[in-house]
């Protein structure tokens, strides 16, 4: 079978599935699956570039994800006019100031290489940060704290937070790229899950930037809401022209505008990738990856290429973070979860084929679908299992209430199916 | 100022509980030590591992509780520890059989057992929730003090108490314990040299004779008493959540690099350097500066320079600066 003729049936086999979802289980389900499945094959695009492409070992996905979302926080919601006049300059001068001590320092560093200097720089720093922002802090946390106690955003158009996500997620980039790459990898993978760990803990503590663990909800939306489109009376004739009930053919129309507009970004940037590895940029970077020695024998600056497509596949991932709060409406920092932000994408693109773009992208819509219907028909499955055992006995209700972590190990089992029968994934790297 | 009060509050503050979490991140990145320097591969399924043999260990225990078993002041858990290394060995064994063996053979790179090791968290992870699911456990038991802030104050007199837990007291004494064995097994008998041998230069130690799935193996095992103990220990400590052990692997990763990845005694020293630190940063020092300083000088804020739940900030701080000052650690490890 030729790889073209494959592909082609793979991505028929996900459409099938999803469509066959679609009328066993309901057109909601299946627009769910499919929303999310886009945002997941985009965060896949993200990693196979700089995985399957360059080789680098990212496993901080999460942190890159959170701050898109963050993005559409600081992009989209109306400022909160009192906390401003409360504080917000100060506390931003305090970020800006920290910010300045700690590259300032660097270079200081750089330049006359003298320890004991740096640290009195970041000793005085940090004790004006302190000064410049604790008060400013407090005083935004007090204004409304049930409603608001924060800084608010922009009040720009929520699709704008998309890019800005994208911008935020690669100036971390930049910052953790500067230091880990150019090391080994496992150190590059640790570095990355420790700053994904820390974006989380700051979003979550930092509750004048975007209210920590009370969360922020209600985000705009760049679809209409049901509840409009329902009192809309032509929308409601129109819906009973299709003969649908007005509920359900708001929630699909709904749906599938989310679906039409990230469908666009996905392959936009799919082309992009696509143009980018077909590209002599893209050949450079697999000879890279292939042998980093021969291709610094020749000339290419290994460090700055890595630096460049960290960047670059985290940016893709902060982008895909933003699009998926803008669908939640909801920015929830404690649903950021390593295993399924960072190491579910990382099973995406594995399965999917390294290397190969459009491998990424089916194995994202593969897995997210697989995770979905694992925790819906799972139940139904261990029902069967344990139709033997009595009514109500310990160990029945016991494996019931354990069915949802089924989908761990699920997961687990598929990624070393994978790696160990079929390593170059479904679609591999031509 | 008041010396003795400043000197009693540190201990009491800092120095235990740092000396306590050091032991068992110690404990945590001696098991990733070997196994990268055995098997070559930073294992990322180490702290759900660690989540896995706690829970045999906590299985056990509440059994013996239910048969009336128990050690007097001490924690019923330490009797179920060696049936939480044997269930840790054989599922670690298993996993090697099964997955590690394969890779091992093919001599894949590092970096894909790595990633093959990330298949295998999920799976110890999904294990550990289905059997117990993801609540927090308590099973310590047995006499909960060995010095009690009360006692303290009237025997001493002083304004300031000091309290010892005995599950401190006992996180202490044990590390201690296993970290002698441990580099008694390593340097003084046969399987322990030949996996030195093995570590340090593995064509000569095979040249020489030495069964390499035999190293493996034992090296497994030590690695299941390992994480078992640490992660015992640190369940008696504080608590028991599986998740709390999966994000221990950012400071026992920690540790083990800033101590120089494949070295046993740059992996305790690293354990203990990233406790310190994070306790040190972490804790509000406002209590001991007013005992220790004259009263004009006595700080009004909590001097405090990071909340607590900016802690893995700070292990991840001191791995950045060890990797930019000296990439292979205090204790020069190796580096792949």
């Amino acid at each position: 079978m030729t790889q073209s003729l494959r592909t082609i049936l793979l991505f028929a086999l996900v459409a099938v599935l999803i469509i066959g979802t679609g009328i066993l289980q309901g057109p909601n389900l299946a627009l769910v699956i499919l929303n999310m499945g886009l945002v997941s094959a985009i965060m896949a695009l993200g990693v196979n570039l700089q995985w399957g492409i360059a080789g680098l070992f990212n496993v901080g996905i999460m942190g890159f994800v959170a701050l898109g979302g963050l993005a559409v926080v600081l992009t989209s919601m109306p400022p909160v006019a009192e906390a401003w006049a409360a504080g917000g300059v100060r506390a931003w001068a305090g970020i800006l100031l920290g910010v300045f001590t700690v590259f300032g320092s660097a270079m200081v560093y750089k330049r006359t290489r003298k320890g004991w200097l740096v640290g009195l720089i970041l000793l005085v720093g940090f004790v004006a940060y302190n000064w410049v922002r604790d008060p400013a802090v407090s005083a935004i946390e007090a204004v409304d704290p049930a409603a608001t106690g924060y800084l608010g955003g922009l009040g720009l158009p929520v699709v704008l937070a998309w890019p800005v996500g994208g911008l935020l997620a690669a100036g971390a980039a930049w910052v953790i790229g500067k230091t880990a790459l150019g090391l080994r990898s496992d150190y590059l993978a640790i570095a990355t899950l420790g700053i994904s760990e820390i974006v989380i803990a700051v979003i979550k503590n930092e509750d004048w930037l975007s209210r920590g663990v009370k969360n922020v909800n209600g985000l705009p939306r760049p679809v209409p809401n049901e509840i409009d489109l329902q009192n809309d009376p032509g929308f409601v004739e129109a819906a009973a022209g299709y003969g649908l009930d007005p509920t359900l053919a708001s929630t699909l129309y709904v749906k599938t505008g989310y679906a039409l507009m990230f469908a666009v970004v996905l392959v936009i940037l799919l082309v992009l990738s696509q143009l980018a590895l077909k590209s002599p940029w893209g050949r450079m970077m697999r000879a890279i990856r292939d042998n980093e020695t021969s291709a610094r024998a020749m000339g290419k600056d290994v460090t700055f290429r890595h630096l460049q497509v960290f960047i670059l596949g985290s940016a893709i991932c902060g982008i895909a973070g933003a699009m998926m709060t803008t669908l939640d409406g909801l920015f929830a920092p404690t649903a950021y979860q390593p295993l399924r932000y960072t190491f579910l994408i990382w099973v995406m693109v594995i399965v999917g084929g390294s290397g190969n773009n459009l491998g990424a992208v089916l194995g994202g819509f593969l897995i997210w679908f697989l995770w979905v219907q694992v925790e819906t028909v799972g139940p139904d499955i261990m029902v069967f299992l344990t139709s033997g055992l009595a009514e109500g006995s310990a160990l029945k209700t016991h494996l019931m209430d354990s069915v949802a972590h089924m989908r761990l190990l699920t997961m687990g089992v598929i990624l070393l199916l994978v790696l160990r029968f079929s390593p170059r994934g479904l679609l591999p790297e031509k | 100022m008041d010396l003795l009060n400043a000197l009693v509050a540190l201990t009491n503050f800092v120095l235990i509980p740092a000396m306590t979490y050091g032991s068992q991140l110690a404990l945590g990145a001696l098991g990733v030590t070997m196994v990268y320097g055995i098997l070559r591969f930073s294992n990322f399924a180490h702290g759900d591992t660690m989540a896995f043999g706690t829970m045999i260990v906590i299985l056990f225990t509440w059994l013996f509780q239910s048969m009336g078993i128990s050690l007097g002041p001490l924690p019923t858990a330490l009797l179920a520890i060696p049936f939480g290394i044997a269930g840790t060995s054989l599922l670690l064994l298993g996993t090697d059989r099964v997955v590690y063996r394969f890779y091992r053979a093919q001599k894949a790179k590092p970096v894909i057992v790595v990633m093959v090791s990330l298949g295998v968290m999920f799976i110890y992870n999904g294990l550990t929730r289905f059997i117990l699911g993801t609540n927090e456990q308590r099973f310590a038991d047995g006499e909960r003090f060995i010095i009690r802030a009360r006692e303290f104050k009237e025997m001493t007199g002083l304004k300031e108490g000091l309290t010892f837990k005995t599950t401190q007291g006992l996180t202490i004494v044990t590390a201690i314990v296993v970290v002698i064995a441990l580099f008694w097994f390593l340097n003084k008998t046969r399987t322990g040299k030949s996996m030195r041998a093995f570590s340090d230069n593995e064509d000569l130690a095979l040249l020489s004779g030495i069964n390499p799935e035999r190293v493996v193996m034992v090296t497994w095992i030590i690695v299941a008493g390992l994480v078992t103990i640490a992660g015992t220990l640190y369940g008696l400590d504080k608590s028991y959540k599986p998740f709390t052990y999966f994000q221990l692997l950012l400071p026992i990763f920690a540790a083990a690099i800033v101590g120089g990845l494949g070295s046993p005694i740059g992996a305790i020293a690293g354990g203990f350097v990233i406790a310190f630190s994070e306790v040190a940063v972490t804790y509000a020092w406002k209590k001991v500066l007013v005992y220790a300083l004259p009263e004009s000088l006595e700080p009004e804020s909590l001097v405090q320079l990071l909340a607590t739940e900016y802690k893995f900030a700070v292990s991840f701080m001191i791995l950045v600066i060890v990797l930019l000052v000296r990439p292979t650690g205090i204790f020069k490890g190796k580096s792949v």
